[in-house]
């Protein structure tokens, strides 16, 4: 089979590859139909991502057909169409029984790798570093999916491909990131990053029923994107961004703030230098630039939430105006299984249109092009579906 | 433990001198070293590899934990033969000298392996009970149905990923076979101390096994009242003592890294039925050194 494979920084390649196949009692093997390039996959592709080898198959967004399934898997038969979320998780563990399901202790077989960076290891990914189990990706024709008895969702005929890939992995990302900001009616929210991320998080936080909704990007693309979705919009290039909130706000500073933009923010200045030069020479694996500024926007007593991806070390986190002004900080892998069937039913009755994301559609052979192109913002590039099927 | 250069092996004696040898000659001379075996100008990672040869030799030659020591030598070995793959990539590079290097490591490396086989089987009997290993883990099921999936000790390779076989003999006694990393197949006795159902199983090896240890499995309730903490100690008799404990961490295959990742697989095993796995999964083409890192997969 085909399959797109990281062959080092900024190098991904189609490479021809043995078929994908069952291994243990609850895998099922899915033809892949559709798969997306995630914001997160950039940070494996500039290879700030640790734990990568050379070979290993990209994707953690996709759905497509179920092939075959172990003896385990009983919900699905050949035939079915699904889409499955990125954290890989066994169903039975103390944290999935919880519904924390990027916590499942029980899917990553390099727990102790990630145990030696993080303290104690997350579930398993698909294709998303060896720190996190090295499973192969769903950037292919076809995926092995452990725990198939647990994570697959079926998608109800009436829904399209497209209407249902974003479940695997970006809707369900932007949703929690704005229901870990515990929103009340007149709650203004501020979203760093108008990426896929961002947008969804955007139309999360108006569900939730946030009174405003402050949009912060430097792509007009992107800006324009997040305005339609509902929110006011900064252009940072344009606008020194803390002003703004500040006098937007009255002076008190957004109730919550999310940082959909993780470990490589654009930043200008002195600060913008400091973390490029420290992050090339590896002294810390961050450019924690939005991180720095959403602490320093937030309102006392508010909340940050952080859906953008960080990986290992920060320096020059602001910890006194977290302390001093009582913030609440939230993160986390998403907890995909917990969201998606309420998140299918808000597409089904039109509250929410992922489609409205996708910019570009290819055919895995431009996928290599593809990953320059959303990496470098080309062709107001925001999001990147992948037809495997063709 | 500590040997007179004379009880030495001879083997292990020419090893040593061959090691110290080589890492001098990468330490002082690199840039002439990389000429020669096709290289090129790799100083840094030649002066570095000189270091590494230099202990092992040292270590060898000392005569203390020379399992170790040997087992230091196999994987310095194994990295040679990566990174004289990996200098292909370099334009500098000379692939006839490149290959005849490889070669001579490779002849090197079957004496290494060689070598610390037989240190292995020889130290691991006669070493004393000085290595204590507590691992402790909780398990979403209750002690009962844990203890019981223990203490029918045919249950425990599926977990235990260096144990073939254990028979059990009778109610006490049981037979337990092992093949450690590098092909080191051990086998010893072992007879049940100590039996509380849905609490506590501890057991002692036999006089006259190739490994010693004592040890115990507790089943205790988790706090929450919801599964088992689990808890082992073990004291192996680990050939060479502490030192070889270090060596062996650097190798992965240090008790308590063996121990904690056994209890790992037993969780799985109970919670979901099945053990997590990416092995025989498809995969682009790898780089060398990716092709031996991943060897040591699960």
């Amino acid at each position: 089979m085909r399959a797109v494979c990281w062959q080092g920084v900024h190098k991904v390649g189609i490479e021809e590859v043995p078929d994908a196949h069952l291994i243990n009692p609850r895998d099922a093997v899915i033809k892949v139909r559709k798969a997306a390039i995630c914001g997160s996959d950039l940070h494996l592709y500039d290879g700030y991502v640790p734990g990568m080898m050379r070979g290993d198959i990209l994707g953690h967004e996709f759905m497509g057909e179920v092939v075959e399934t172990g003896p385990g898997v009983t919900n699905l038969a050949p035939g079915d169409r699904v889409v499955v979320p990125f954290p890989i998780s066994c169903g039975n563990c103390f944290f999935c029984e919880q519904e924390m399901y990027s916590l499942c202790e029980n899917s990553n077989p390099n727990a102790r790798l990630a145990e030696k960076f993080w303290g104690h290891s997350p579930c398993g990914i698909f294709g998303y570093s060896h720190l996190l189990g090295g499973y192969a990706g769903g950037q292919a024709e076809y995926v092995r999916v452990p725990f198939a008895d647990v994570g697959p969702l079926k998608i109800p005929d009436t829904m399209s491909d497209e209407q249902a890939l974003f479940l695997s992995d970006i809707l369900p990302t932007g949703y929690m990131a704005a229901e870990n900001c515990n929103i009340q009616q007149g709650d203004t929210v501020a979203v760093w990053g108008c990426g896929p991320v961002g947008l969804f998080a955007i139309m999360s936080a108006k569900l939730l029923g946030a009174t405003r909704v402050i949009a912060i990007d430097r792509f007009p693309e992107r800006l324009n994107l997040a305005h339609r979705a509902g929110a006011e919009t900064i252009n940072y290039e344009e606008m020194d961004t803390l002003d703004t909130l500040r006098e937007w706000t009255g002076g008190r500073g957004p109730d919550a703030c999310i940082d959909a933009v993780g470990m490589e923010a654009h930043m200008h200045g002195v600060q913008g230098t400091y973390d490029k030069v420290k992050q090339a020479l590896r002294m810390e694996t961050e450019r924690p630039g939005v991180l720095r500024e959403c602490i320093q926007a937030c309102r006392n007593g508010g909340t940050i939430s952080v859906p953008g991806v960080y990986g290992g070390l920060a320096d020059k986190i602001p910890l006194g105006a977290v302390v001093n002004r009582a913030l609440t900080i939230k993160s986390g892998q998403t907890h995909v299984q917990r969201y998606m069937k309420p998140l299918l039913a808000r597409i089904e009755n039109g509250e929410i249109d992922p489609t409205m994301i996708i910019t570009h559609r290819v055919g895995i052979e431009d996928v290599p092009d593809a990953f320059a192109m959303f990496r470098n913002k080309e062709d107001d590039c925001v999001k990147v579906v992948v037809n495997m099927a063709s | 433990m500590a040997a007179s250069l004379a009880q030495q092996a001879p083997l292990d004696r020419s090893l040593g001198w061959f090691s110290v040898g080589l890492g001098m000659a990468e330490i002082l001379a690199p840039r002439t070293l990389g000429r020669v075996i096709g290289v090129g100008d790799q100083s840094n990672v030649l002066r570095m590899c000189g270091v590494r040869e230099v202990v092992s030799g040292v270590g060898l030659l000392s005569g203390r934990a020379p399992a170790a020591f040997t087992m230091s030598r196999v994987v310095g070995d194994v990295m040679d033969l990566a990174l004289l793959g990996a200098s292909l990539r370099s334009p500098e590079a000379n692939p006839t000298r490149v290959a005849a290097a490889a070669t001579a490591v490779a002849g090197v490396a079957a004496l290494d392996l060689y070598a610390s086989k037989v240190e292995l089987q020889s130290s691991m009997a006669e070493a004393e009970q000085e290595v204590p290993v507590h691992v402790s883990l909780m398990i979403n099921s209750p002690p009962e149905e844990v203890y019981q999936f223990w203490r029918k000790l045919e249950n425990l390779p599926r977990f235990m990923s260096y144990l073939e076989s254990v028979t059990e003999l009778d109610q006490r006694r049981s037979e337990w076979s092992a093949r450690m990393p590098g092909g080191v197949q051990l086998r010893w006795q072992s007879e049940i101390v100590e039996d509380q159902p849905g609490r506590l199983l501890s057991w002692r090896t036999i006089d006259g096994s190739e490994i010693n240890h004592v040890g115990s499995v507790r089943f205790d309730p988790a706090p929450d009242g919801n599964g088992t903490q689990i808890r082992v100690e073990v004291y192996y008799g680990m050939p060479g003592g502490s030192a070889a404990v270090k060596a062996a961490e650097l190798v992965s295959m240090a008790p308590e890294a063996m121990v904690s990742a056994d209890l790992r697989r037993l969780k799985q095993l109970i919670e979901t039925g099945e053990i997590a796995t990416t092995r025989g999964q498809p995969t682009g083409k790898r780089s060398i050194l990716g092709r031996a890192l991943s060897k040591g997969e699960s």
